[in-house]
């Protein structure tokens, strides 16, 4: 499975909540996103920052399990910003 | 995105009936060995999944009132430890804490949680904990000497929770 970056549709994106989860290795990232997740309604975006390098597959593989949509990833140079929309199941 | 892996019907992503799950053995008492049990568990029920571990001899300590903050690592038969020592060196005494006491700085130093705060993030989570009644039986474990909320049950009650499993571990 190949994680497709995109960049020029991130910015455009309303987030509902914010996560930094810089610093943190597997799996604080998935774990606290999934608890950030959890606090938001149906539809509403969740923006998630990364450095641990599996999370560039961890957080697609969180969002697709749970049932939630990743509508944007974008890798810079030593982090990753994900924003991820809350599902109907999650 | 196609998923590849997801099933046409059952636990599959799009299916509301049924929660996937994950069913792992925890057999070994060692800090080292703690910690894959309890990241699996607490990352797939993160995943939205039923995760169950089963704590069966050594394991058991993970659950051990007494002995989980007191978890280490052998520093003797383990070439891939913390401290690289011939194994005549590894027997000494302090070598087993010197080992572990690496270790547990390595956790420190990555941010990671210790094992009674894994714990702690499984149980809040609804990670069910299944302590082996036969190690309970036979090494003179108490069911009191175990945190609480343990499932006391034998071999046949395990198979029973992960036949219904997706994925089953034993580590």
């Amino acid at each position: 499975m190949t994680t497709q970056f995109t960049s020029a549709s991130v910015a455009e994106i309303h987030v509902d909540a914010e996560l930094d989860a810089s610093g943190l290795l597997c799996p604080l990232p998935v774990y606290r996103a999934a608890l950030a997740l959890g606090h938001l309604a149906k539809g509403q975006v969740l923006r998630l920052i990364t450095t641990d390098p599996g999370s560039l597959e961890d957080i697609p593989a969180l969002a697709r399990q749970r049932g939630d949509t990743l509508l944007g990833a974008e890798r810079l140079e030593d982090h990753q910003v994900f924003l991820i929309q809350k599902g109907a199941r999650s | 995105m196609t998923d590849t892996r997801t099933r046409p019907e059952g636990g599959g992503i799009d299916s509301e009936q049924r929660r996937r799950r994950i069913a792992l053995v925890a057999s070994k008492g060692t800090l080292d060995q703690a910690y894959p049990p309890l990241i699996l568990a607490t990352t797939a029920a993160s995943l939205g999944w039923e995760a169950g571990v089963y704590f069966t001899f050594y394991g058991l300590d993970i659950i051990h009132q007494d002995r989980l903050e007191k978890l280490k690592v052998a520093s003797l038969a383990n070439p891939a430890g913390p401290i690289q020592l011939p194994n005549l060196l590894g027997a000494l005494p302090g070598a087993t804490a010197a080992a572990t006491k690496i270790m547990q700085k390595w956790m420190k130093d990555a941010r990671m949680p210790t094992v009674p705060e894994f714990i702690e993030m499984a149980r809040g989570l609804e990670v069910r904990f299944f302590a082996c009644s036969t190690t309970i039986g036979g090494m003179g474990v108490e069911e009191d000497d175990l945190i609480k909320g343990c499932d006391i049950a034998g071999a046949a009650a395990f198979l029973d929770y992960a036949a219904d499993a997706d994925v089953q571990l034993f580590i």
